[in-house]
């Protein structure tokens, strides 16, 4: 195999000169002629029927467009999985913010003051509001029984461990709604003609997720429907599906004025009124042998949907999957559950489901320890999973991974041993505690089980001949901060061995590029990078099969090449669409075989102070180790190493949504606090490659690995340095004096 | 009162001339005297390179220079502006030539998604003319004011010290 000469290296980031030039247009900065704005009128309560809908008379309503259900031309539904959740309501509403009337008008200021012009009267119902409530089934809010999905998964016979145990070890714990604070809000333009149909373009990850959400919302076929992505300014999953909604919105509101509207929300409606992390609960209930190995245990993970079901079973399932973190278990069962509550639907974010298993589980594997007086490095060490064995879907570990090297590597790294030696002595004087913390974990890349076959995404490359530029990469996939157009443009330049510069990626726009699927689920590097390979490489086969080039060439030889075969034939285009590799194995019924093509693998260390004088903590250090696969391109991966880290910081020590009424009331960056510059500790990021080989150049998944162990690691360093048990996040400085003022469980 | 159309959009009674310097170029605009400085930029002069995270002076993604300060402009009345010299970060390139901090951040990664990246260049810049040699400390408490949520600020501070470095070798 030859050195290869871009993977592996920091290329500059493709659109990166237009970002530091303030040149990079996002959907606020884009304006077209006629463009109009709109607004939306939202519940302001739980639930309830809307009785009567009046308009103040003060206001000249004729100058407006107004939108209700009723003129919705297709189906009242934001398509997605289930078709639960109405586009606007239609007589009753579900949670608070819920869409209920949309109205547009040329003056933004105006149209502000209009939206309080309009006044709903509802006769109210009783309202549920977190996960007990929701089980209690006292009030049925959804179905049949509240529960919005289930999954079991079975492993071996749990009963019979129970009477074999030297150990029972049981806990619950619990984690919060968190806001995904991408720093540019949702945001949409919508344009309409009667010839083409709508065009949407759209701060929004996934364009063909808001195609087919506007072809069922507005009744027309998919190519009346073309959604194109602007630059974007964070996700996180928070552009997942919420951009299905604020795009139908602009969308009934162009059809309706036949002029592009444009709705882009303020701070305070992006964070009251769309998605966030789902809230959960989980117990453990485990059987522990002597020598402190598991030998089995029964998981019930909870998580909070809201009021409608969206990508609730997708977050339960991989925060299911992922429950039993990285150990072996030999016999366990797992009970997953979604349940609805009358606040805005819950979505995706960062890590989908597994920060919030993997927090029970990595704080679970402390209080194992605890009962069985060995360490929190040694219970891991004795339960990792090793190659060969088995994860709670029976899915065989095939490659090379050694979690207890990954491990080893982690101490030294963060001086794990000397300072809880040091700190143990220095914490009895003094109001400040010092402590360390762990956290082991997996990540799976890619879409579970069978998702990516049903996918089955495709990718193009195509040659140019415009001059600018040798080759375009035509996929969905977006950038959003994270370097997909970046890394996908140096798998296209590795494959066609050019220089990085002469490949380019296009717009996502969905009259021009394939649907490579969603940009979600870390799959982006590992499946569509893979795919971006093969298609690079169909183009230089076509030109070598033409005689156009020869097995070796310049890039100056290749570009004449591509211009004499667009000469010739009119376009040079290959394809490539994705297949399952021979021999996997899932059972979508049991929840049963390969989950995910690949697993990342992390050992997290956090060293923290907390000041008992004001109960505040401080995160000192923090060590994050990964393996990943091959590195693409350092600079990005630390980049995405960092980040995560730092939102995962936010999770488990400042980011707490306050509700009432199912309302988020601190819907404000001045009271919704994320982590500033100088609140973060150095994050020391570092890669073990182990040499497993997966996706395009050996690539698996990275972007949501580092949000699933900060939270862990972090308040089992808070354990260590005050010897009190905390079992939720977030942890704030009240619920420390708290619990230490009541006495603090051990 | 009626609330219509008339109001603002049909009728600019109420406006002024506002004067001042943007990037070095004398500019007269017509404004509504409580308007946001932030909007007058991004409406009235086209430069949509500083951006709306919060609006309440939070995030810092709104950033601008103004007589060399720091300032939000989303909390800026547009008189506050008259007669000073605004620097945005359309102002900082020469030309097709970075800036060293907008070099720096394009190399160390100190821009993932970019939109808190002009007010984050501008925060930095800023700090940067007051300490030229800032410590990591510095640095922190600098950029303090200007949230970014995809880096986790460590690319972000790299590319300060290596800014830092090159301008003072220049």
């Amino acid at each position: 195999m030859t050195e290869e000469h871009i993977i592996g290296k920091s290329v500059p980031r493709k659109e990166g000169r237009d970002k530091v030039t303030g040149a990079a247009r996002y959907i606020d900065d884009m304006t077209m002629p006629g463009m109009i704005y709109g607004a939306t009128v939202r519940s302001q309560i739980p639930r309830g029927v809307i009785k009567h809908i009046s308009f103040d008379p003060q206001f000249e309503w004729s100058e407006f467009v107004v939108v209700t259900a009723q003129d919705i031309p297709g189906k009242n539904c934001i398509a997605l999985i289930g078709d639960d959740q109405p586009c606007l309501a239609d007589g009753k509403v579900n949670h608070p913010e819920e869409p209920i009337l949309l109205l547009a008008h040329a003056d933004p200021h105006l149209l502000r003051k209009a939206v309080d012009g309009v006044s709903i009267e509802y006769e109210p119902l009783p309202a549920v509001f977190t996960i007990e409530e929701s089980e209690r089934c006292s009030e049925i809010i959804w179905g049949m029984d509240n529960t919005l999905k289930t999954f079991l998964i079975a492993k071996g016979d749990v009963d019979r461990v129970w009477a074999k145990a030297d150990y029972i070890v049981e806990g619950e714990y619990t984690t919060g709604a968190q806001e995904q604070l991408y720093i540019e809000n949702n945001g949409v333009i919508a344009a309409f003609d009667r010839e083409q149909g709508i065009t949407v373009w759209g701060s929004l990850q996934c364009p063909y997720y808001v195609h087919k959400a506007l072809m069922a919302l507005c009744n027309l076929p998919a190519e009346k429907i073309r959604v194109v992505q602007a630059e974007t300014g964070g996700a996180f999953g928070g552009k997942e599906d919420y951009p299905s909604i604020i795009a139908g919105h602009a969308a009934l509101l162009a059809m309706k004025s036949e002029r592009p509207v444009k709705i882009v929300y303020d701070r305070l409606e992006d964070m009251t009124a769309t998605t966030k992390r789902h809230p959960s609960r989980t117990r453990h209930r485990t059987a522990v042998g002597r020598d402190g190995k598991i030998l089995g245990g029964e998981i019930d993970f909870t998580i909070d949907g809201g009021a409608y079901a969206t990508l609730s079973s997708v977050v339960l399932s991989r925060g299911t999957i992922h429950a039993g973190g990285p150990y072996y278990w030999p016999n366990i069962r797992i009970h997953g559950k979604a349940v609805a509550t009358n606040t805005p639907p819950h979505g995706a974010f960062r890590g989908f489901g597994a920060p919030q298993s993997l927090f029970a589980m990595e704080r679970h594997m402390d209080r194992i320890a605890q009962a069985v007086g060995l360490s929190p490095v040694e219970i891991r060490r004795r339960n990792f999973l090793k190659a060969g064995e088995t994860t709670t879907t029976e899915q065989t570990i095939r490659e090379e991974i050694d979690l207890g090297k990954l491990l080893d590597r982690a101490l030294e790294l963060s001086d794990y041993t000397a300072k809880k030696a040091r700190f143990a002595e220095e914490n009895a004087v003094g109001p400040i505690k010092k402590g360390m913390g762990i956290a082991a974990f997996l990540h799976g890349a890619g879409f579970t089980g069978s998702g990516e076959r049903y996918l089955a995404s495709m990718v193009g490359v195509e040659g140019c001949a415009d001059g600018n530029g040798t080759v375009r990469v035509l996929v969905s996939s977006t950038e959003f901060g994270q370097g997909t157009n970046t890394v996908l443009c140096q798998i296209a330049a590795e494959a066609l061995d050019l220089p990085y510069e002469d490949v380019r990626i296009a717009q996502p726009d969905t009259n021009q590029v394939p649907n490579s699927g969603p940009t979600v689920a870390s799959r982006t590097a590992m499946v569509v990078g893979s795919l971006v390979r093969s298609a690079a490489l169909g183009i230089k086969q076509t030109l070598i099969a033409g005689g156009m080039i020869g097995g070796s060439y310049s890039a100056e030889e290749f570009r004449a090449a591509c211009r004499r075969y667009i000469a010739e034939h009119g376009e040079l285009r290959s394809l490539a669409r994705y297949e399952e590799p021979a021999g996997v194995f899932w059972d979508d019924e049991k929840y049963q075989g390969e989950a995910y093509a690949a697993f990342a693998w992390a050992v997290y260390v956090a060293e923290v102070a907390v000041d008992l004088s004001t109960y505040s903590v401080k995160v000192e250090d923090f060590v994050a180790l990964q393996e990943v696969g091959r590195v693409l391109h350092p600079v990005l991966a630390k980049g995405q190493i960092a980040g995560g880290v730092a939102q995962g910081i936010g999770f488990a020590l400042y980011e707490k949504v306050i509700w009432q009424n199912g309302r988020m009331q601190n819907g404000q960056m001045t009271n919704y606090i994320m982590p500033t510059s100088a609140d973060l500790p150095p994050i020391r990021i570092f890669f073990e490659e182990m040499g497993n080989v997966h996706g395009a150049y050996g690539a698996k998944g990275i972007g949501e690995l580092p949000m699933d162990g900060p939270a862990p690691a972090i308040v089992n360093a808070i354990q260590d340095a005050l010897g009190t048990r905390f079992d939720s996040v977030p942890l704030l400085p009240e619920d420390i004096f708290e619990a230490l003022c009541a006495g603090g469980e051990r | 009162m009626s609330h219509s159309s008339n109001d603002r959009v049909k009728d600019n009674r109420g406006k002024c001339d506002l004067a001042l310097t943007v990037n070095g170029k004398p500019k007269t605009v017509r404004v509504f005297p409580m308007e946001r400085l932030l909007d007058v930029l991004r409406q009235e002069l086209g430069l949509t390179g500083a951006k709306e995270g919060c609006g309440e002076g939070e995030c810092g993604s709104c950033s601008v220079l103004m007589n060399g300060e720091l300032v939000n402009s989303c909390l800026i009345p547009a008189l506050q502006a008259a007669g000073t010299n605004l620097t945005t970060i359309e102002g900082l390139a020469d030309g097709p030539q970075l800036s060293a901090l907008q070099a720096a951040f394009l190399e160390c990664g100190g821009a993932q998604c970019g939109i808190c990246t002009p007010g984050m260049i501008l925060a930095a810049c800023h700090l940067l003319n007051k300490k030229p040699e800032p410590t990591l400390e510095d640095i922190r408490e600098g950029l303090s004011g200007n949230l970014c949520r995809c880096t986790g600020y460590m690319q972000i501070f790299e590319a300060v010290v290596q800014a830092a470095r090159r301008r003072a070798s220049a």
